[in-house]
């Protein structure tokens, strides 16, 4: 894992649903996550899904990725290559999904986060900065299990490693 | 120190005395994935060179059932090879919705399951640790038979009093929805207590357990009790019985009490789950289609009572009535009761069990800003296949009186 993620940012509002990363109206491209991932986010902002760029930091505000436990919806995230979702809270089945396709969760404040601006994520300081408002906010590390997924590349790789879950 | 229902199921499964904020590997009792997370699923299994599962595997085919493309023709088909070729089950589309079949089948007090589907909750009301997962966690349940946990806090929700004629469990689960919050039970379980839920049958059970997920929760639990020893015996499966009741010490993260007597019948409001109102205030909002049917309410109790208020009165020419049993025991013996023919009698349009229109995929799916009003249990934007569509929760009660006047209406007019 970097220790330094640095890049602009798309900025979606509260309860994000894993319906509007992944609409089930592309229920039949579940099988082509490339073919899915040209409409990631569409019904939360379409102009997203056209024009977000590997690298690009995604926030939220609360409760981001709820509802279904569809793991498309990391998974489109991580074939456009976004390496991190910031957000205020997720909900829990995608927060493990993230983990486990090997996106980085971050839970803090995103208070006056707009699109646009520029991020640097310390990963190991637990600190997020927001260069274009000058904003500075910490986050708590993640629990060590998903630390080391994490670092293993996801869990089908952890579990490979390790031999199991124990 | 006293055990929350969670806590309790955990500590028996790996066998050692665990609290919330635990983190614990635990055995799994069963596994399930449909066709839209199944494949996955089998795709990570396959990557860890697996060739046998490593503990009850389930399939089902009911979020697209029968196929309406090819695409989704091949992943059941591939589904159903996978099953023969691993000794897992494959359920064909037409038998149900997963959770209906896992209560009908499969679940029992004190397992812990773990569902390719956010609904697997749906089994809590059995005394089930039933909790959703992504596609991944599922595969490496399926090889290896574990998967791991953070014991959670639990919300204890205590429904006291006793519930009005026209209000329902699914009003009680809104109104609890409403005032936790989409987020409000993140990270933790939902443990249904009182005297309300001691009272319910299994099926609407269910209904509360389901909605568990709304708030965020990891489960939705109900104590297995003699109604859950009398509805696994009515399936040949009483061995099956498991006494589990939370200890009266146990220690709960926060308690909500709710007067079942003080509800009217309660309405979730577009787009959110949570932004629940009681029926009188959205009374008279205009309804284009009423779908009656899913792992929410679609059983048979939730049929008749839609039936009591169709019986012998017909919908207006211009209302869309939908109506999908939840797995096709329930469609059997709602064809026995003659609940299918007020339906079709009414005007409604029966269709095979299975998710059908709740998750827009097929049948149903909404023109333009037109309005449903659903007992389904989520009204996210896009849900039924249109962004430009709505989404109304509620009752089979409130459905049923709906689709009589195409308008929001209170079911109570109906009941007097």
């Amino acid at each position: 894992m970097t220790a330094e993620i640095k890049n602009t940012c798309w900025v979606f509002g509260d309860g994000i649903s894993t319906d509007h990363i992944t609409p089930g109206r592309y229920y039949h491209l579940r099988g082509d996550i490339p073919a899915l991932a040209e409409h990631a986010l569409e019904d939360a902002n379409s102009t997203f899904a056209d024009q977000a760029k590997p690298g690009q930091i995604v926030v939220g505000g609360k409760n981001f990725g709820q509802g279904s436990s569809r793991e498309h919806a990391a998974l489109v995230l991580k074939e456009r290559g976004i390496p991190a979702v910031i957000a205020e809270s997720f909900a829990r089945i995608f927060f493990r999904n993230m983990v486990n396709v090997g996106i980085i969760p971050i839970t803090c404040c995103t208070a006056g986060f707009q699109t646009g601006d520029e991020l640097v994520i310390d990963l190991e300081g637990g600190r997020v900065k927001n260069l274009t408002r000058d904003l500075s906010v910490s986050f708590a590390p993640l629990p060590s299990i998903m630390r080391d997924i994490l670092a293993s590349g996801g869990l089908v790789p952890y579990v490979t490693e390790h031999g199991g879950l124990t | 120190m006293g055990k929350t229902l969670a806590e309790k199921i955990i500590s028996r499964k790996i066998q050692k005395e665990c609290s919330a904020g635990d983190y614990v590997v635990t055995p799994v009792d069963l596994i399930l994935a449909h066709e839209g997370t199944g494949p996955l699923a089998v795709d990570q299994f396959t990557a860890l060179g697996k060739n046998e599962a490593a503990t009850t595997g389930l399939f089902f085919s009911d979020h697209a059932a029968p196929a309406p493309r090819k695409e989704l023709a091949d992943v059941q088909r591939r589904l159903r090879e996978f099953s023969r070729d691993t000794g897992t089950v494959f359920h064909r589309p037409g038998t149900g919705i997963c959770h209906q079949l896992v209560a009908e089948e499969w679940a029992a007090p004190g397992q812990i399951v773990v569902g390719a589907d956010s609904h697997t909750c749906s089994a809590g009301a059995l005394g089930a640790f039933g909790t959703g997962m992504g596609s991944t966690d599922v595969g490496v349940a399926l090889a290896f038979g574990e998967t791991w946990l953070r014991v959670p806090e639990t919300i204890q929700v205590l429904y006291t009093g006793s519930l009005p004629p026209g209000v329902f469990a699914k009003d009680l689960i809104l109104e609890t929805i409403g005032r936790l919050g989409a987020d409000g039970a993140i990270y933790q379980a939902l443990e249904f207590g009182g005297e309300v839920v001691s009272g319910l049958d299994m099926e609407s059970r269910i209904t509360l357990a389901n909605m568990a997920v709304e708030a965020g929760a990891k489960a939705g639990l109900c104590a297995a009790d003699s109604t859950t020893a009398a509805y696994l015996a009515d399936q040949n499966r009483e061995d099956a019985y498991l006494a589990l009741a939370p200890d009266p010490d146990a220690v709960y993260s926060q308690t909500l009490k709710i007067d079942a007597g003080d509800l009217s019948p309660r309405v979730a409001v577009p787009h959110f789950v949570d932004n629940v109102h009681p029926v009188e205030e959205v009374e008279r909002v205009s309804i284009d289609q009423v779908f009656l049917g899913t792992c929410t309410n679609g059983r048979l109790s939730d049929l008749r009572v839609a039936a009591k208020l169709l019986r012998g009165r017909e919908i207006p020419g211009d209302m869309r009535l939908l109506i999908g049993p939840a797995s096709q025991r329930v469609y059997q013996e709602a064809i026995k009761e003659g609940l299918i023919d007020i339906f079709l009698d009414a005007g409604g349009v029966i269709l095979p069990p299975g998710c059908g229109p709740c998750v827009g995929v097929h049948q149903g799916v909404l023109a333009d800003g037109e309005r449903c009003l659903s007992t389904m249990n989520r009204n996210f934007q896009g849900r039924m296949g249109n962004p430009q569509g709505e989404i109304y929760l509620a009752s089979p009660a409130t459905a049923a009186a709906t689709a009589l006047t195409g308008k929001i209406t209170d079911p109570r007019e109906f009941l007097r």
